[in-house]
């Protein structure tokens, strides 16, 4: 089966777009999501879980809230790692305070928090653009997380100053605390992936996301064809922190079970993100993922390779990796400014005309 | 001449109905901290007609269009829509009141598809709201499907089919006015702004242009205020002109009447200056 649009024809503009237009994709994303959800489940061990694949379920999650903010809508935020910490937080007040309120609606509700902290924090790029607004959003940064560590009400007194989550089911099912299995943390970090994927990709295709890539484009131009640029920019700001709440709740709750803000959710954080969205691709929900992908599954593949197989000390491994990581960022944007997702989209225009490029 | 027509409107010679008073400048003033781009200006639009905008540059020509769009808030002066005193709004409330407009230096989003751009002249016919778009339900699916009907109108009467999906940035200068004029009728608007649509382009595409304007004032009744710098085409699509110099108006009425217009020959001989 060559990879074609050819004899696919459209019979409705519904189909036409449609989010996957090219059968081959359709195909090969059913297939993903068979994989996703029913082979990884048999084989994933805690090694894998941990190293690996929960914490790049999770970190894609904040890359495409953060890719909506700054790819869709043009708007420049460091506080991500704030943002995270807003979610963490919010989960475990909500857990402490609530025992018996499930752990998916915890969850839920910590995005819904972080959203209304976003749209506050916000507020400036109304009035200020670019660097300004990452100076603004680096502000919010700092405050957030002083107040996490220094406001003993958020972690409830504990005298380690450091939040914990203790154990909560799903159906049955320890997703959080120490019981955890690999497969249940798996799952629930997969199901709230994909949800937050579909989320945003229904939202960038109708006119919400219109209006922010318009926005983005031109803002004067837009404001004077209609765009609100209030609602634009603070409903991205919402959407936005909404899935990096999230993604800081899982982190905290499944991930790491323990945390405390300045070091789970400093500005390293911020920055790690933003290198995800920028090679992954700015506005392409397909980079999120691939941003995230690459930094990180290249690092433990790195260590793996040196460590493992080469057998380096672990200490020179960790500093070559870094050095290498960053090298490999810097080729990438000097050869695909655009990030993993453009080339990828022109290595697809190219094999939709292989073998006669003309 | 213009005592002449009636309040209720009149019939061209070419057999187009306008109609009343659309839209009313009543003595504009608008000022940048010294420089005065409009001084005292007053006209009307009235429905169903071509009203063109004259004048050397500088003349405060866009500057007009903007206070129309609600970008430039004059100092002086009010305008009356639909027979309103049009309090002093954002341009998106201007825009959601049936005004849409092209700019004198293309304004795409260039980021975005020909496609998505046109659609983007249509948000005001989409009323899902934000769960309903983030679930892709009811509403929003239904929404997008009808408007992208009518999208697909609007790019086969501009005859726009083959570049559909290309993103903006790779179109050559004509196309690009083109899809402007596009996303600005997506809006279905009442009254549609055109600031130099024809600028630097080809005798072949000035001639397109000129066709598209008449047809969707034809087909539509589209109320067009237009920007225009040549003069031939002004005297072919224009039912009335407005001729500005210095930010004041020298002229108002038909063609042949303002080409009559001593002040007006003067502005463009350039005899006052270059
Ligand atoms: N935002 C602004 N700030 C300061 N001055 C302005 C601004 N906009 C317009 N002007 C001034 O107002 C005057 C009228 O400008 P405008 O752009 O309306 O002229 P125009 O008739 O459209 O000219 P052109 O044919 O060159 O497009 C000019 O002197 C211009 O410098
Ligand atoms: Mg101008």
């Amino acid at each position: 089966m060559l990879y074609r649009e050819a004899g696919d024809f459209k019979t409705s503009y519904v189909a036409d777009s449609q989010t996957f237009p090219i059968k081959f994709d359709r195909f090969g994303y059913y297939a993903i999501l068979a994989i996703a959800f029913l082979g990884i489940p048999l084989v994933i061990n805690d090694y894998w879980a941990n190293s690996i694949v929960v914490p790049f379920l999770i970190y894609t999650i904040a890359a495409l809230g953060l890719n909506i903010l700054i790819g869709y809508c043009g708007q420049l935020s460091l506080g991500t790692g704030a943002f995270m910490a807003v979610g963490a937080y919010g989960s475990y007040k909500l857990m402490t305070a609530f025992p018996e309120l499930n752990i998916i609606f915890v969850i839920i509700a910590a995005g819904v928090i972080t959203a209304g902290v976003g749209v506050l924090f916000g507020l400036p790029s109304l009035r200020i653009k670019g660097f300004y607004l990452a100076v603004a959003t680096l502000a919010a940064q700092f405050f957030l997380i002083w107040l996490f560590t220094r406001q003993a009400w958020f972690y409830n007194y504990s005298p380690t100053g450091m939040i914990s989550a203790p154990t909560r089911e799903v159906f049955g099912f320890p997703v959080t605390g120490p019981r955890a299995s690999a497969v249940s943390m798996y799952m629930i970090c997969l199901c709230f992936l994909v949800a937050s994927a579909w989320l945003a990709r229904n939202l960038t295709r109708g006119t919400l996301g219109r209006q922010w890539m318009a926005i983005r484009d031109m803002d004067i131009a837009a404001e004077i064809i209609g765009v609100n640029p209030l609602m634009a920019k603070l409903t991205a700001f919402a959407v936005s922190s909404f899935l990096i709440g999230i993604s800081g709740a899982l982190l905290f709750t499944v991930y790491l079970g323990a945390a405390e803000a300045g070091e789970a959710f400093g500005i390293d954080k911020s920055f790690l993100v933003l290198f995800m969205v920028i090679i992954g691709g700015l506005g392409s929900i397909f980079g999120a993922f691939a941003g995230a992908a690459f930094l990180i599954v290249g690092p433990v593949m790195l260590k793996l390779l040196l460590v493992n197989t080469l057998g380096w000390p672990t200490d020179l491994a960790a500093h070559l990796e870094i050095m290498i990581i960053g090298a490999l960022i810097l080729v990438f944007l000097i050869v695909e400014p655009h990030g993993i997702a453009a080339l990828w989209r022109t290595i697809k225009e190219k094999l939709r005309l292989w073998p006669f490029p003309y | 001449m213009l005592d002449t027509q009636s309040d209720e409107g009149y019939i061209t010679a070419d057999g187009r109905k306008i109609g009343g008073v659309a839209m009313e400048m009543r003595n504009i003033t608008l000022r940048f901290g010294g420089v005065v781009a409009i001084k005292d200006i007053s006209f009307d639009i009235r429905w169903g007609e071509i009203r063109a905008i004259i004048g050397p540059n500088g003349a405060g020509k866009s500057s007009m269009l903007n206070v129309i769009s609600g970008f430039y808030h004059p100092q002086e002066g009010e305008v009356i829509y639909k027979g309103y005193k049009r309090p002093k709004m954002k341009p998106y409330q201007v825009a959601r009141q049936g005004i849409a407009r092209t700019f004198q230096n293309i304004a795409l989003f260039e980021g975005m598809s020909v496609l998505d751009n046109i659609m983007t002249g249509r948000m005001h016919h989409m009323k899902a709201n934000m769960l309903q778009q983030a679930l892709w339900w009811g509403r929003a699916s239904r929404e997008e499907d009808e408007n992208r009907e009518q999208v697909e109108k609007i790019i086969d009467f501009l005859e726009i089919q083959h570049i559909r999906k290309t993103p903006v940035a790779r179109l050559p200068y004509g196309l690009k006015k083109r899809v402007e004029l596009a996303r600005a009728l997506a809006a279905e608007p009442s009254i549609l702004l055109l600031d130099e649509p024809m600028a630097g382009m080809n005798v072949e595409e000035k001639e397109d242009m000129c066709r598209f304007i008449l047809d969707v004032n034809d087909e539509f009744g589209t109320t067009t205020v237009l920007i225009e710098h040549d003069m031939g085409v002004v005297m072919d699509l224009s039912d009335r002109v407005v001729v500005m110099d210095y930010g004041k108006k020298i002229g108002d009425g038909t063609p042949d009447e303002v080409r009559g217009n001593e002040d007006v020959i003067r502005a463009y001989l350039g005899v006052s200056h270059d």
